[in-house]
């Protein structure tokens, strides 16, 4: 599933694993708002079943570009899209967007439950799509909630209201919701940033786990978040993709001056 | 050299004089007595509409509203008919303007940009402004003759079968005060819903259409169920506004007290059986009885606009934290 | 994703956007209605002569114009020191129990029916002088006025921020004069904005006036005696047998309709730029 070109795309000429497939991939990706230009010629590969971190300080566009791949973006008036976003080959421009986004979810900066109950959340994405033939709803939420950790904690109050639940409960809650789907692509914005860190830690430790079975992309503030979970790391600044490698590679030999100032700390 | 000037304290009537002087006691006062004439004016209405029916009160008691006897020449008098077509007319009126007032916030809210919103909005809104007599005179001479010669038939050939649609139609009816109600209570409706519509956050939209839902079902299924308290504090307002509606209603309601079981018949209602015979109440027994009925509906209204307060105001605390 | 999904999407939003066009259009063919039908019949003397007997013609409304007018300004004067001044006090001074019962109470009044006010005038007024007046029309028309310019006037004295109050305060004027010199005027184009819409509300009430100010085919000097009204004469034309008074109607409906809509979209607008917009 997916291209098996391998495109090494860090300044510094080294390549990530070989024979990684590639999910999601843009090219030469820019993003207008209006006449601002936010993003500038971006191109990056998403590989198969690896998480992804991409980092940078604020207003750098991670969270602009984060949303382009899954066309939320197209939700605020007068934005633009050149370049090109693939994934599995196909052209996401081209395809219908209410499929594309079953395909790729996307978990939110803040909890954003439904006013609804713990098992209505988790089935609505599974009733809206018409995905409930055959497969009994119960059982779906019920393995979606155990793949967000959440199901020893909510199993005997699932129709109680999803407000009830703590921020962390609830931002697992809404990583449950958009797993109910079966997501390729699963986007996190920041989801951990109105978190405590013990509810932190209980998401990332759920992120190793389910990059088993889909590709993950997560936008984080927190470098040390990136370091901890991620397989493969974006720097972005001023709407540019400065430098992608391995996590490694960029936290401890970085290729340039820019990420090497931002991982030591230079600016914010 | 002079010593620290010492702090005497001052006597509380000497802070009076002092604050007299200023103008602060007079200010206070002044404006205390505006805001308490408020109460004396509400105890006040109470205590006329409620000495003002003591006739009537004490010589049918509760009978008042169970009574469907309108019979001044013999002096019965019972607030059934009045207490059906004011209910009625607001029911229907409900029906026709909650739909179509939903829709179009629904658009205002979710479809229009932000530009042609506010203009449409504005322009409806106007509908607000509208005296009622007008409304009344449009009823009269605008909407009845389209009622009588397109939509009544066609409602007749369609649902003619149904008690409601049955018998002959006059064009005064029960059915075209709720008509004309309805085009008068709809933009409560819309500038409400509007607004709960649009305070719902982004990100609940965001999160329903990232789940692979189409515009409409995130509106219907997530947005509109979110407001939704909301839209129920509108819909009593508007509710409230169609109980005590007047002119409009007394002009093409028929003014007929009767109770019957359908729409396209003549009716009344409560402040239009007052507007219309008030002046004509030959006794004080009769004038007792319309002031009693205007008591009723005081009674009602009073309690419909605090329910609607009640759930616009509680609109914030929806879902928890 | 399936056709059906698609086609609910596609047949729904529009659905919404044909609401929308209706109800619009409602208000345009009400604007266009009453222009077309009133304008034809606006003459000299519909503005000038007095009512004339049926069968003859040449009569107009004249003393319904100044009786609405005569009623408008007892309205004004019994309605606006009351409201102003009670908005000042809660704006002001007011926090408790005694300004939130206050609050409580205006809000109720507020949704008194209009005919419910009328026998509340008729009662207080009518009643004990034994007759009916302009100025018991007025008063109705006055006390109903009241809650709105009441809050009107709270809501834009308390959007005038404090540091205003504090600023005139530490220069040592007392809390009177900061009230009368500094808030209310920062405040006072939103509260006269408020107050033009209440009073464009209470030019087209009918039926607080049916049985107070009653009506009158002749003029009505002084404040005691019946007098003619707008939209009561509006309503009763309209009511008659008579074409000359239909016409009369379509041409006063006309006049009242403008008037109303002038001031009502002149205040909107002006409050609209506000700082205090909603």
């Amino acid at each position: 599933m997916g291209s098996t070109k391998q495109e090494p795309i860090s300044a510094s000429g080294s390549v990530p694993k070989p024979a990684e497939t590639i999910k999601l991939s843009t090219d030469k990706l820019s993003f207008y708002y209006g006449s601002y230009r936010a993003l500038y010629d971006v191109s990056l590969n998403f590989y198969v079943n690896r998480i992804t971190a991409l980092i940078g300080p604020s207003g750098c566009g991670k969270s602009t570009f984060l949303r382009t791949l899954n066309r939320i973006s197209e939700t605020i008036r007068h934005t633009r899209i050149d370049g090109s976003i693939t994934l599995d080959g196909e052209d996401v421009l081209q395809l219908d967007v209410t499929n594309l986004r079953r395909r790729v979810g996307m978990v939110f900066q803040r909890p954003n439950p439904f006013p609804k109950s713990i098992f209505d959340n988790v089935a609505y994405g599974v009733r809206v799509n018409g995905l409930s033939r055959g497969v009994p709803v119960r059982e779906v939420v019920e393995k979606s909630l155990r793949r967000a950790a959440l199901w020893e904690e909510v199993k005997d109050k699932l129709h109680e209201s999803a407000g009830a639940l703590s921020g962390g409960q609830q931002q697992r809650l809404c990583i449950a919701r958009a797993l109910a789907v079966d997501p390729e692509v699963l986007l996190l914005d920041e989801p951990c940033s109105a978190l405590d860190p013990i509810a932190t830690a209980k998401i990332e430790d759920l992120l190793f786990t389910l990059k088993d079975d889909c590709t993950i992309v997560i936008v984080t503030h927190n470098m040390q978040q990136a370091a901890r979970v991620a397989d493969n790391t974006g720097f972005f600044l001023l709407g540019k993709l400065i430098e992608f490698d391995q996590t490694e590679v960029i936290f401890k030999n970085p290729s340039t001056k820019e990420t090497e100032d931002y991982i030591t700390g230079r600016f914010g | 050299m002079s010593a620290a000037p010492t702090v005497v304290p001052r006597s509380r009537a000497s802070e009076f004089v002092a604050r007299l002087r200023a103008g602060d006691q007079l200010a206070y006062t002044l404006t205390v007595v505006c805001a308490a004439s408020i109460f004396l004016v509400t105890c006040l209405l109470v205590y006329e509409l409620w000495t003002g029916s003591v006739l009537s009160r004490h010589k049918f008691g509760w009978n008042f509203i169970f009574s469907s006897t309108w019979d001044p020449a013999r002096e019965e008098y019972g607030a059934v008919p009045f207490m059906f077509g004011t209910v009625v007319t607001s029911f229907v009126s409900l029906l026709i303007s909650v739909p179509v007032g939903l829709g179009a916030a629904i658009f205002l809210s979710e479809m229009a940009l932000p530009s042609i919103s506010d203009t449409l909005t504005f322009l409806i809104e106007l509908l607000a402004a509208v005296p009622s007599v007008i409304y009344g005179l449009l009823g009269i001479f605008l909407l009845v003759p389209i009622l009588e010669s397109a939509v009544v038939p066609a409602l007749k050939g369609v649902l003619g079968f149904l008690p409601i649609f049955s018998g002959p139609f006059f064009g005064v009816s029960l059915f075209s005060a709720s008509v004309v109600l309805s085009v008068m209570i709809v933009p409560f409706i819309i500038s409400v819903s509007r607004e709960v519509l649009m305070a719902v956050p982004v990100d609940q939209r965001e999160a329903a259409l990232s789940l692979g839902a189409t515009k409409w079902e995130t509106t219907w299924q997530v947005v509109v169920p979110h407001a939704s308290r909301g839209i129920y504090g509108s819909i009593f307002l508007a509710l409230a506004r169609a109980l005590g509606e007047t002119m409009a209603v007394t002009m093409v309601i028929g003014n007929t007290p009767r109770v019957q079981a359908s729409l396209l018949a003549p009716g009344d209602s409560i402040a239009s059986v007052i507007a219309n015979q008030f002046t004509e109440a030959t006794s004080d027994m009769y004038t007792s009885a319309l002031i009693e009925l205007g008591l009723v509906l005081f009674a009602i209204t009073i309690i419909i606009n605090g329910l609607a307060r009640l759930m616009i105001l509680t609109t914030g605390a929806r879902v928890a934290k | 994703m399936s056709r059906r999904r698609k086609i609910v999407n596609a047949v729904m939003l529009s659905l919404t956007g044909a609401c929308t066009v209706f109800v619009v259009g409602v208000l345009f063919v009400i604007l266009g209605y009453l222009f077309w039908n009133g304008t034809r019949y606006l003459t000299i003397n519909f503005f000038t002569k007095l009512p004339v007997p049926v069968g003859e013609s040449g009569g107009g409304m004249a003393n319904a114009f100044v009786g609405s007018a005569k009623l408008l300004l007892l309205a004004i004067l019994i309605g606006v020191p009351f409201g102003f001044l009670g908005g000042v006090y809660l704006a002001e001074f007011g926090t408790g129990v005694f300004p939130s019962m206050v609050r409580y109470m205006t809000d109720l009044l507020n949704g008194v029916p209009s005919i419910v006010m009328g026998i509340f005038a008729y009662a207080v007024v009518v009643a004990p002088m034994g007759h009916f007046s302009t100025f018991a029309g007025g008063l109705a028309l006055g006390v109903m006025m009241v809650p709105i310019a009441l809050r009107t006037t709270e809501e834009f004295l308390r959007s005038v921020p404090q540091s205003l109050r504090e600023g005139a305060m530490a220069l040592g004027a007392s809390k009177a004069r900061t009230i009368a010199t500094v808030v209310i005027p920062a405040a006072i184009k939103g509260i006269l904005s408020g107050m033009m819409l209440d009073l464009a509300r209470v030019a087209g009430e009918t039926a607080p006036l049916l049985f107070t100010s009653l009506g009158n085919t002749f003029w009505s000097p002084g404040w005691n005696k019946p007098t003619a009204a707008l939209p009561v004469m509006i309503y009763h034309y309209a009511q008659s047998p008579y074409e000359d008074w239909h016409r009369q109607a379509w041409a006063a409906g006309f006049v009242l309709l403008a008037l109303v809509l002038v001031v009502n979209v002149t205040a909107r607008q002006v409050l609209a730029r506000t700082s205090h917009a909603r």
